[in-house]
């Protein structure tokens, strides 16, 4: 209860309330989350259990169309498959992917950045050098270019039963220099300070110093950069199953939906590509606005662009 | 400055090696050469004479080593499926996607500029909070669904423009182009606006940022107070401080849309580098993979090395900041 107390009396919850377009966004964007994480009680359909759907329901248009169907609301697939329960699996698939490359990410970036914030030297300059390096390819040719090696050192097969973990690991490699750069300037900062120095003098370890004391000092430009990110990994995740590279159409995502719809536009089927682009532009859109909101609250001022 | 430059060289030369090192190691792990080159009904008998005669059997440093060697000359293996040089393909691909990015980066200054400009001196205007909107929203949106929107509007709904490919070209010099033929044109029409629109709320906003920034400095405030005509402070003093970064963010933005037109090049079939990246995954065409993760690199590691030690010159703090 106490806590609680204390967020309300927060900043944090006070500007929150004073802005119509952050609670817009939160609730959007908790529906969205429930609405994922209880895909198999909200979903119509199962759509992983082939026994569910009929090759010969496909391309049904949405209900309220001429020839659309009552018992799929806003139409099928190309395989028959109810659309709104494929898009609402398909949105719980790039959300896992999109947090669990957040964390990843997260967790590598700010290992390097307190490491060589903390030691300095050769080791500072060394990681920083790399973090330079891949900073100087897009990290989207990153991605693309270790999901099509990854794809063809493992195989058609093996690569669609891998594809969540694997997703993760690629969009995360690909974008962790963002945080060990923030995460560095935030300990270069902090290091100095006499708590620190306090710290030291009472003969804590340095791991005790790195972990307990700077690391909670560095979290709040991690927090802002985090929001940001993952909608970026949702975007790069959708980005690479459009171009084949990502999910499997038998476990889609919103992106490898919209690749599937996309083949079948040109015979007049714009439903299949046209929810799940919209689903996905909403996700993105409330989670950049929240970040954005959030940017402007906490002001880290070590966080740019 | 000469010390600077040689530094920068020498970092772009290490990361080369590392990129080859990569795109070797990928050849040498996945690729078979063998196969490549006889098919699969060969005795493992032959195959191993071959293997031992093209020196794939030598230690991996020794294979490595003439990997580079030969990537210095220009040889960057055969493509499994064209049956060609790896590098000729490439360089075959690359006017598709050079013509492009330039046709999207005219789109980008021709409309970014104006509207960030105009966005800045009037704020409060409603085209001002349109576009401002407008640049919010489109942040969100993936390249591939601008594509696919203007795909079934402008070809599938109202047929005015082609959807895919690049239409007629004129060969100039070896140089196929689209530029001179009006189907050319036609066909460059969608995939160059719809991947201009992934960076265009990005520039607005900056140009606009920029373009504030400046007009509530001294010397714009002097300008006003000594009595200068409006469209001389705004596009003489004011607008002459704002190209400086916005020029520096324009020549590393163009990098990561060499990125983008991957997906537009998809989406269009547009018969680029791109296209044929994503074609060499599917054939599992290892040679031609590998040749261009060599050429992009060479094309990234050469645009930041020229774009830092430009702005070396243009900016002495990041020379100096380097030397320590």
């Amino acid at each position: 209860m106490n806590t609680w107390q204390r967020f309300k009396n927060s900043y944090l919850f006070y500007s929150f309330k004073q802005d119509s377009i952050a609670i817009g966004s939160f609730c959007v964007l908790s529906v969205l989350v429930v609405i994922s994480i209880l895909a198999p009680v909200v979903a119509p359909y199962n759509t992983y259990d082939t026994a569910t759907f009929d090759i010969l329901d496909a391309e049904t248009p949405p209900a309220w169309m001429e020839t659309g169907n009552e018992k799929f609301m806003l139409g099928t697939d190309i395989q028959g498959r109810d659309l709104l329960s494929t898009m609402i699996f398909g949105l719980r698939v790039s959300l896992i992917i999109g947090i669990g490359a957040v964390l990843f990410q997260a967790l590598l970036g700010i290992i390097v950045g307190l490491l060589s914030g903390y030691f300095g030297g050769k080791l500072d300059a060394f990681l920083m050098r790399v973090a330079d390096i891949q900073f100087s390819i897009p990290y989207l040719i990153v991605a693309i270019f270790t999901s099509a090696i990854f794809k063809l050192a493992f195989g058609v097969g093996r690569w669609e039963e891998l594809a969540v973990p694997l997703l993760i690991i690629i969009i995360g490699m690909s974008e962790w220099p963002k945080y060990a750069r923030t995460v560095r300037a935030s300990v270069l900062g902090e290091k100095n300070k006499e708590y620190v120095e306090a710290a030291r003098v009472i003969g804590l370890s340095r791991w005790q110093i790195i972990f307990k004391h700077i690391l909670p000092n560095t979290l709040t430009p991690v927090l802002v950069l985090s929001t940001i990110q993952v909608a970026n990994a949702v975007m790069s995740e959708a980005a690479l199953s459009f171009l084949g590279l990502g999910m499997p159409i038998t476990k889609p995502s919103l992106g490898s939906l919209i690749r599937s719809g996309f083949e079948y536009i040109f015979s007049g089927s714009w439903w299949i590509t046209f929810f799940p682009g919209v689903l996905l532009v909403i996700f993105i859109l409330v989670v950049l606005l929240l970040g954005d909101w959030l940017r402007d609250v906490l002001n880290p001022k070590l966080y740019k662009g | 400055m000469v010390a600077f430059i040689i530094r920068r060289i020498i970092q772009a030369v290490i990361v080369m090696l590392v990129i080859s090192l990569v795109g070797f190691s990928i050849q040498h792990q996945i690729g078979d050469p063998v196969r490549d080159l006889v098919g699969e009904r060969v005795t493992p008998a032959e195959r191993e004479v071959i293997r031992d005669r093209l020196g794939l059997n030598d230690p991996f440093y020794v294979q490595y080593f003439r990997f580079v060697k030969k990537a210095c000359q220009g040889d960057l293996g055969l493509s499994f499926f064209y049956k060609k040089p790896a590098l000729e393909v490439i360089v075959a691909k690359a006017p598709a996607t050079i013509e492009l990015v330039i046709v999207t980066a005219i789109i980008l200054i021709v409309v970014s500029i104006p509207a960030g400009i105009y966005a800045a001196i009037y704020p409060k205007s409603w085209f001002s909070r349109i576009v401002m909107a407008f640049s919010t929203i489109g942040v969100a949106i993936p390249v591939f669904l601008t594509a696919i929107a203007f795909i079934y509007f402008f070809s599938v709904e109202l047929n005015w423009l082609p959807s895919y490919g690049r239409g007629e070209t004129v060969n100039i010099w070896g140089w196929e182009s689209g530029f001179f033929t009006w189907d050319g044109l036609k066909h460059l029409v969608l995939p160059s606006v719809s991947l201009s629109s992934i960076m265009l709320p990005l520039f607005i906003r900056l140009v606009r940022a920029e373009m504030m920034e400046i007009l509530e400095t001294e010397y714009i405030k002097f300008a006003w107070a000594k009595g200068l005509r409006r469209e001389r402070v705004w596009f003489i003093h004011a607008f002459k401080n704002t190209l400086l970064p916005v020029i520096t963010i324009f020549g590393v933005e163009l990098g990561i849309l060499f990125a983008f037109t991957i997906l537009t090049e998809t989406v269009f079939q547009w018969q680029g580098m791109g296209f044929m990246f994503l074609e060499a995954v599917e054939r599992s065409d290892t040679s031609l993979l590998v040749a261009y993760l060599v050429v992009v690199g060479v094309i990234f590691v050469v645009v930041n090395t020229l774009v830092d030690i430009v702005y070396g010159f243009v900016n002495p703090t990041v020379r100096i900041a380097g030397t320590k």
